[in-house]
């Protein structure tokens, strides 16, 4: 059982002279408890692909397979009901997008729950019981987003995404606007989640920041994805040029200043 | 009017161009001290980087080097020498003097420095012209030229191209290209890869690195990312809500770090990142 299968996706974007495909034929499985990285440049169409999976863009070809749920022809309405029953949720970089800065933490926790039809008390009492899931106290649900610092505000944004119990969670680059005690809080509560069952899908344009909690890794380039393995099998043995560079190109400890030949060589061969 | 050269500024290849001792800064308003002490020397062709948070006052630190502390900011103890000039002595003349040909800096994000209504070559030959005092045609040459160094690929296409037209690993090239139109011997990097993605920013590290070894340019690169200081740096200071926690050869603090937030840093690359599959010498 998967709970994404995403096969043969295109999605263009413009008309006419101006079309242009953002993603060419991806396919690529996520199953439960699952940590895939999802890895691409500026422009490599991960975003893209988040946001056919949320119904956001529609897609030009293929299928994409939700928990078991076609959902490939569905229009508006039927993509409006399948983002509120919450079966796949979404966290951006900067929780302050997801979270109103005039309401108090705990509406707009419930607000998903609400939408639901969830009775308000009930919404309270699952809220407080989210909190400590993502290591918060509480009683900070009072409080407005202004009073949380950067590593609370995200690890609220994650519990908003978390409380409709689903399947899927897609995060957008969620600990690059952090600093690094709030980061290691926020992967290790990530990582925790996996026990849980639920599927993680986490988008970032450096393999560096997610191949420590991948499971798998996936790297798109020009809307293809062209490598997809298990994080250990990308980063030690990467077939592509393009994930070579990637590689050869994330600062590391350990491999400082190394690598620059092989990079101007990588970069030669994918311009060719 | 005097210029630099002819003050009696030390200028030899083993003095230092930049020397910064104790150096504090103070906000005004709430009588609080942002940067507790902060002490380094760089000698030509050197490189000493800065990790921090944001607030932890290394851009602090970078904009009293440079002199431009914002308002209601001050440095209130400890000194700066720039090419052997105490900055705090300095005329005003003095110190627009220093700024561009002696000390440059590039920022975060570099679409912000440009004026997005006049293309990016003029801007260059702007310094040029004002710095050098080249004639217009000599500027215009010149600003091809420095377009060129800075691996443009098309530096005459790029000259009269508008910021919008041009990618954020373009934009970070071409503010290089001004910051080292004067010949500065200090280039201060605060941030200067952290919006870019890792294949251009691995790209813009070569760049700095190549200026360092050919022009003999002296570094100060300022980020959040170890990892980014450790590929240029000789020497590391480990920042933390004004504080320096740590500070050293660049190899021992990787291998030998004392203070906990250093260590913290290391683990999450290890945990975390790409080392967790790589061995130390590499892939």
């Amino acid at each position: 059982m998967t709970v994404l299968r995403i096969t043969d996706l295109d999605v263009h974007y413009g008309l006419g002279r101006r079309r242009r495909q953002a993603l060419k034929g991806a396919s690529l499985e996520v199953r439960p408890g699952e940590v895939v990285g999802l890895i691409g440049e500026t422009g490599s169409g991960k975003s893209t692909l988040a946001r056919a999976v949320l119904g956001l863009v529609p897609a030009s070809g293929g299928r994409i397979v939700i928990d078991g749920e076609d959902v490939s022809g569905y229009r508006n309405r039927q993509w409006r009901s399948l983002r509120r029953r919450g079966v796949v949720q979404y966290v951006f970089q900067d929780p302050l997008r997801s979270l109103d800065p005039d309401l108090p933490v705990v509406d707009s926790l419930i607000e998903p729950l609400l939408i639901q039809g969830v009775p308000r008390e009930e919404a309270v009492a699952k809220a407080r019981t989210f909190l400590p899931k993502v290591r918060l106290d509480p009683e900070l649900l009072d409080r407005l987003p202004a009073q949380l610092s950067g590593g609370q505000r995200q690890r609220v944004a994650v519990a908003r995404a978390l409380i409709t119990e689903p399947k899927l969670v897609i995060l957008d680059e969620p600990v690059s606007a952090l600093d690094a005690a709030n980061r290691v809080g926020v992967l290790e509560i990530l990582k925790d989640l996996r026990a849980t069952g639920i599927a993680l899908v986490f988008i970032s344009h450096d393999l560096g920041s997610v191949a420590g909690i991948a499971d798998r890794v996936a790297v798109l380039y020009q809307g293809e994805l062209v490598e997809v393995g298990t994080a250990r099998e990308v980063v030690a043995t990467p077939r592509h040029p393009y994930t070579r560079l990637l590689i050869s190109s994330a600062p590391t400890l350990r491999t400082a200043a190394a690598g620059r030949a092989e990079r101007e060589a990588l970069r030669a061969l994918l311009t060719a | 009017m005097t210029t630099l050269t002819e003050t009696p500024v030390s200028t030899t290849a083993l003095d230092p161009v930049l020397s910064v001792r104790d150096v504090r800064v103070r906000g005004q308003v709430d009588d609080r001290e942002f940067v507790k002490g902060v002490s380094f020397e760089l000698t030509p062709g050197k490189a000493v980087g800065i990790v921090g948070e944001s607030g932890s006052g290394k851009t602090l630190t970078c904009r009293a080097v440079l002199g431009v502390l914002p308002e209601h900011f001050e440095v209130a103890a400890g000194q700066i020498h720039v090419a052997g000039l105490d900055i705090a002595s300095a005329t005003r003349e003095q110190l627009t003097d220093l700024r561009g040909s002696t000390i440059s800096a590039v920022f975060q994000d570099p679409a912000s420095y440009l004026n997005p209504s006049i293309q990016v070559g003029p801007q260059i030959a702007e310094v040029v012209r004002v710095k050098k005092g080249l004639k217009r045609r000599a500027a215009r040459r010149r600003a091809v030229e420095l377009l060129a160094a800075v691996h443009l690929r098309d530096p005459e296409l790029v000259y009269s191209q508008y910021a919008y037209e041009l990618s954020g690993g373009m934009l970070q090239r071409v503010l290089i290209a001004a910051a080292i139109a004067a010949d500065p011997r200090v280039l201060i990097a605060d941030e200067a890869t952290t919006a870019l993605d890792v294949t251009v920013q691995a790209e813009i590290l070569d760049l700095l690195a190549d200026l360092r070894e050919n022009a003999g340019l002296a570094l100060v690169v300022v980020s959040h990312d170890l990892a980014v200081v450790a590929q240029l740096c000789d020497e590391v200071l480990v920042m933390r809500d004004g504080e320096v926690v740590e500070q050293g050869p660049t190899t021992r603090v990787l291998y030998e770090p004392q203070h906990e937030y250093t260590r913290l840093l290391i683990t999450e690359h290890e945990q975390y990142g790409l080392e967790k599959f790589l061995t130390r010498e590499g892939p």
